[in-house]
């Protein structure tokens, strides 16, 4: 434990109420502190910058997941264990539930967060790429009132959101429209469990007359951000799928993804995992009719 | 009343596993004293320089804090091992990153953890050597007069008469890794030292007389003036053979200078990027063989990267010397071992102790040269296995009752793998996940090398106690292997008598005699032998001074006891190893019986290499093996296992990411170890051949499980993907390069 | 420091800690329960597995702010007395424990498993423990340990 513990600071405000009064006198003074199972980390290893923490984990108003005929809504502090547990998660987006999955293991599925995930930034996170390719909304709330975003723009660069320091993620709303569609989802790892993507890809399309439609894709671990590929994306639809057709697609994902080499993987095998995925991707697609 | 059925052999309870599985064993850090403060180590960040300056910075309260440099060592500034070229605390210069500078200790251990980080190095940099060729070339001299930590050459016959007439000769290059222990617990001591009554440490160790041999020079204190005790450990692998040394000579420095118990424990990334590791490995083959499959001439180059000092460098080489032409005849051998320096932290002892380095050459060797042959992998080890009354590469005829075709045919059979490999070959053609399955076949000697066990003369003592009870007196810890049980079992055999009638004394340097390190898979065989005799002489006591008489029982037996320590005051046996008259070792010559005993073994590795994500996972593991005797049944299943997955690791998994002599993933986030999801079904079997020199036979194990499935690794990636690759580890990018090449 | 009020195994306690001190920390220095182990300090491990109000969780990851009002459940407080609960009954009896450093986070990771899935699968006791790593048995004995559990509690 390398952290100086008397520098720090937790706070639990009593309500919704109370903490967003909190963030809006002091703001950035206060970062919210949902399941900790990566701030905890950084504060061990003694490179938490951050001194100040607002405890979220009680507030109901960011908890439960509730279902209407368009939409299921994930409160933010939805653990990765709540939303596996979740039948309308299960049947309508395995994708999502497939992340949680492969979160860290139990232990960590128990705390960490959805929203968590999402506010954390991180490029190599597991759900990102399921939520932008469900074309997911968040619920941002704050003094002033409450404002909806689309999920696929909320992550502007590195660790940049579009979320300001007085601000609590509140929500996340996913659109029921998965029936009939073609999922995908595959984490490449550093091992089967607890372990960090080198490449995260999420996929889903609809196939009709044999025809490509409605794809989206997403990657993680391949850029600063979670990211989509569009002129991959466009390229496919409205086409008939083809070994020619998964040739190009692989070139055009190549040219979309700009990842790194880093003490987990190199760019090389990174690109080129996310082409043989894209391709497993859309083979799969083939074999589904 | 009838004897008690004996326990070797059965699978009786562990000694101290009750206190384990309820949570009350007590770890090193699990214990704490009166005015206990905490200790810190201020590290090199630089692999090699002079040290111009240190400075104390921040807004800190630097006259609260204990401050020890190498001045304030009042002996020798060195840990003690086989060249004490180690400083304990570097002393104007450092040789690599995390070098050991400065110690700080202070009550609040937060604050020192901050006080850590504001003391600052300068540090004048010299040139540095990374790698083992930038050693060989001699890029700069980081080390005495060439950067040779030690050298061995081992000549059987004469090679060079051979090359020109074989029919074929085969070249090779095989490299491993350095692989980081990871026992869970991290290192840990705690010292209390006055000048009065001198040094006391508490610690997680493998070897408390290397800790109290250690100590003394530190403190020019006499023998009687440290006192070293092991505290439940958990798990070592080598890692906390002599590092804790070390680590109890800076708490011990730290304790004397403040007048207070001092508490040293490492934190993960501490213990990852500062401790001991394998050694990395280069070794090439080059071998002479006829048409006919038969091993003509084996010329082995072996080289190990030592780190910036020597430690135990030495003994490493010559285990991986020993075992790296393996089992197998050739009438013409050449070992040409080295140990090079380069600037990075010392490697270290890890279970195996070189051996897995070249033996994972010489198995992915002959699987290369069997194709050069058009043999299959099996039939040119047939053909090639050592036999009763067969010299090996340094001379030794074997004497063990070894029938490894015997054994092959059982590992192959047990495997299913004449027939998956042939389902594989034919599944592979319409599958991305390609299959394959290959083997290695290999041995372990048992107990230290050459004259090793001579020089230790270990001793064993029984004693037995007012109530009745025998206690087992030896400085061999319980890390997880079971030393606690089977001393237990072997005693309580030895006197006829049931378990709980014997206790296994907590080594304590004050109370038990010094049988030696708990290392080289001795601790049976060796250990265990004198744990034996010395049940026995306590035995002959009781009976000769007409307090036991035969027929005896449990009860008869404590009241035996009981009886002659309320007489005499005290009851004692001790027993201490001599080398038997038939082994013989020359150190000069590296020639002779290099062990008293082998381990024989098989195993047979089934993997899928996925061609999407380049992912090879074990699927499926057969260990076989030699042993002499199985002692307890669940424990050796378990060593074995433990071992098998760790050498997973090592084949696949486990990467330090160097930068300058420093490892930069020290996380057990970016250094992957198997999690229970990524090992396959481990199924182990045993043969027995008993050892004359071992209790009820039994030859030693600790080390065996990790030679082998490396190779078995690689052998069956080969036969899944038509690949030869020859580095571990192997990870998902180094396959994608290959297959794309 | 804050004061917080929580269950521990059973008994009402308040525990002195610093508002961002580590459950882990807190547990074995003021609580004096050191079988929760430290292995890894990052939420790796698993060694320092406890229960919090009812799930699975790493100490470590705990700040001590968010154990107010909570009912933790550790090592200790797994058997009742001298009786030892099945699951480490099983370990004992199986080689499930060798060194023992992983052994009171994995019992408490097997103990979870078991309460969601009782009667579980190889498969299934894998998933289960796959955030507590074990370098000395390979998982194997681990795995037969939980699965032996099993059947001696439904014979």
């Amino acid at each position: 434990m390398r952290a100086h513990l008397p520098s720090y600071e937790m706070k639990t405000p009593a309500s919704l109420h109370e903490a967003l009064t909190l963030l809006a006198n002091e703001p950035g003074k206060w970062r919210p502190f949902a399941g900790g199972t990566d701030i905890m980390v950084q504060f061990e290893a003694g490179k938490l910058a951050h001194r100040k923490f607002l405890n979220i984990l009680n507030i109901a108003e960011l908890k439960g997941i509730t279902k209407d005929k368009e939409h299921l809504t994930l409160g933010a502090l939805t653990t990765y264990s709540q939303l596996q547990a979740n039948a309308v998660m299960r049947a309508e987006f395995p994708l999502l539930c497939q992340a949680g999955s492969e979160t860290g293991a139990i232990a960590i599925q128990n705390r960490g967060t959805l929203g968590g995930n999402i506010v954390n930034a991180s490029p190599a996170a597991d759900s990102p790429p399921a939520l932008v390719v469900y074309d997911a909304e968040l619920e941002l709330v704050s003094a002033q009132g409450v404002r909806w975003v689309a999920y696929p723009a909320f992550h502007k660069a590195y660790k940049k959101m579009d979320l300001r320091p007085d601000e609590l993620l509140q929500r996340i709303r996913l659109k029921r429209n998965t029936a009939g569609a073609h999922q995908y989802y595959r984490k490449v790892g550093t091992r089967r469990a607890q372990a960090i993507s080198k490449v995260c890809f999420a996929g889903v399309a609809r196939q009709s007359k044999g025809l490509l439609s409605d794809i989206r894709i997403a990657l993680g671990s391949v850029g600063p951000t979670v990211v989509r590929i569009p002129n991959t994306e466009a390229a496919l639809n409205g086409k008939k799928l083809s070994s020619q057709l998964i040739a190009q697609a692989r070139n055009n994902l190549a040219a979309e993804i700009t990842p790194l080499d880093d003490i987990r993987s190199s760019a090389a095998f990174r690109v080129r995992v996310a082409q043989n995925l894209l391709e497993e991707f859309l083979c799969g697609i083939g074999s589904q009719n | 009343m009838d004897r008690p059925q004996a326990l070797i052999g059965r699978a009786v309870e562990r000694k101290e596993g009750r206190d384990k599985v309820v949570g009350r064993s007590k770890y090193i850090d699990d214990i704490t004293f009166p005015g206990l403060i905490h200790g810190a180590t201020v590290r090199s960040p630089a692999a090699r320089g002079r040290i111009r300056g240190i400075s104390f910075e921040g807004n800190m309260p630097w006259d609260e804090f204990t401050i020890v440099t190498a001045k304030d060592i009042p002996g020798h500034n060195h840990v003690a091992l086989l060249m004490n070229d180690q400083p304990l605390l570097a002393d104007g210069f450092v040789n690599h990153p995390e070098e050991p500078v400065l110690l700080l200790a202070h009550a609040d251990k937060y604050l020192l953890e901050e006080a850590r980080r504001c003391v600052k190095f300068d540090i004048e940099p010299w040139p540095a050597v990374f790698t083992i060729e930038e050693s060989l070339a001699r890029k700069e001299l980081i080390w005495g007069q060439d950067n040779i930590f030690k050298s061995y050459l081992v000549e059987k016959g004469d090679v060079d008469s051979v090359w020109n007439t074989a029919d074929f000769v085969v070249e090779g290059e095989y490299f491993t890794g350095a692989q980081e222990q990871l026992y869970i617990e991290n290192n840990g001591i705690i010292a209390v030292a006055n000048a009065q009554d001198g040094v006391s440490i508490w610690g997680s160790m493998q070897c408390p007389y290397y800790v109290h041999k250690g100590l003394l020079p530190i403190f020019k204190f006499p023998d009687d003036k440290v006192r070293v005790i092991q505290t439940e450990t958990g798990g070592g692998f080598g890692g906390k053979e002599e590092y804790p040394t070390l680590i109890s000579g800076h708490a011990a420095l730290l304790a004397l200078k403040s007048g207070k118990p001092v508490k040293i424990i490492y934190d993960r990334a501490e213990d990852m990027v500062a401790t001991t590791k394998r050694h990395p490995a280069r070794t090439r083959h080059r071998t002479a063989v006829s048409k006919d499959g038969k091993l003509l001439a084996q010329e082995i180059d072996f080289v190990i990267d030592g780190g910036a000092y020597c430690t135990l460098s030495p003994v490493v080489l010559s285990r991986g010397t020993i075992h790296s032409a393996g089992p197998y005849f050739c009438p013409n051998v050449r070992v040409k071992a080295q140990a090079v320096a380069t600037n990075s932290p010392p490697h270290g002892a890890f279970r195996g102790f070189g051996a897995p380095q070249s033996i994972f050459a010489l198995e992915r060797h002959m699987d290369k040269i069997a194709q050069v042959l058009k043999l299959s992998p099996e039939e040119f080890r047939r053909r090639n296995f050592i036999k009763d009354g067969e010299t090996t590469a340094t001379g030794q005829v074997v004497k063990d009752k070894v029938d490894m075709q015997a054994l092959l045919t059982k590992a192959l059979a047990l495997s299913n793998y004449h027939a998956k490999r042939e389902v594989f070959t034919e599944q592979n053609q319409r599958s991305k996940i390609k299959k394959g399955i290959g083997f290695a076949t290999f041995m372990h000697g048992s107990g230290f090398t050459g004259s090793g066990e001579k020089y230790l003369s270990s001793v064993v003592g029984i004693e037995g106690t007012a109530q009745g009870k025998v206690r087992v007196l030896a400085a061999s810890t319980e890390i997880g292997q079971g030393t606690n049980t089977i001393f237990t079992q072997i005693a309580a055999d030895a006197l006829g008598v049931a378990g709980d009638v014997v206790e296994v004394a907590q080594p304590d340097t004050k109370f038990v005699p010094n049988s030696g390190p708990t290392v080289a898979s001795r601790t049976v065989m060796v250990v265990g032998k004198l744990v034996e005799t010395a049940a026995t002489g306590l035995k002959q006591t009781l009976v000769q001074s007409g307090f036991l008489h035969e027929g005896y029982s449990s009860r008869q037996f404590e009241e035996a006891v009981a009886g002659y320590v309320k007489k005499f005051g005290q009851l004692k046996a001790f027993s201490q190893y001599k080398q038997p008259p038939d082994i013989n070792w020359d150190d000069a010559k590296y020639q002779g019986d290099a062990y008293g005993a082998y381990a024989w073994a098989v195993y047979v590795a089934e993997v899928s290499v996925d061609t999407v994500t380049y992912d090879t996972h074990v699927d499926n593991f057969v260990a076989l093996q030699e042993i002499g005797k199985v002692m307890h049944p669940v424990f050796a299943a378990g060593q074995i296992e433990g071992g098998v997955a760790q050498a997973i690791g090592y084949a696949l998994y486990e990467k330090v990411v160097w930068k300058e002599g420093r490892m930069i993933n020290n996380q057990m986030t970016n250094y992957i170890m198997p999690t229970a999801v990524d090992v396959p079904p481990i199924h182990v079997f045993f043969e027995e051949q008993p050892y004359s020199r071992g209790p009820s036979g039994a030859k030693g194990i600790g080390e065996l499980p990790m030679d082998g499935p490396a190779p078995a690794i690689l052998n069956a990636i080969e036969n899944a993907t038509g690949l030869s690759l020859n580095h571990i580890p192997l990870l998902p990018e180094d396959l994608m390069e290959a297959i794309h090449d | 420091m804050i004061k917080v009020n929580c269950s521990v195994n059973g008994q009402k306690q308040t525990l002195r800690a610093h508002s961002m001190a580590r459950l882990l920390d807190v547990l074995r220095e003021e609580a004096g329960l050191t079988g929760t182990k430290e292995g890894c300090g990052e939420g790796e491990c698993g060694a320092c597995s406890v229960f919090l109000n009812g799930e699975l969780v790493m100490s470590c990851l705990v700040p001590a702010s968010q154990a107010e009002g909570a009912e933790i459940r550790t090592i200790e407080g797994i058997a009742s007395g001298e009786a030892l609960h099945a699951v480490q009954q099983a370990f004992l009896t199986n080689g499930g424990a060798q060194c023992g450093i992983c052994t009171p986070g994995m019992i408490m990771a097997a103990v979870a498993l078991l309460k969601k899935t009782p009667n579980p699968t190889e498969a299934d006791v894998r998933v289960g423990l796959a955030g507590n790593l074990c370098r000395c048995t390979g998982y194997m004995k681990i795995f037969d340990s939980v699965l032996r559990a099993v059947q001696g509690a439904n014979p």
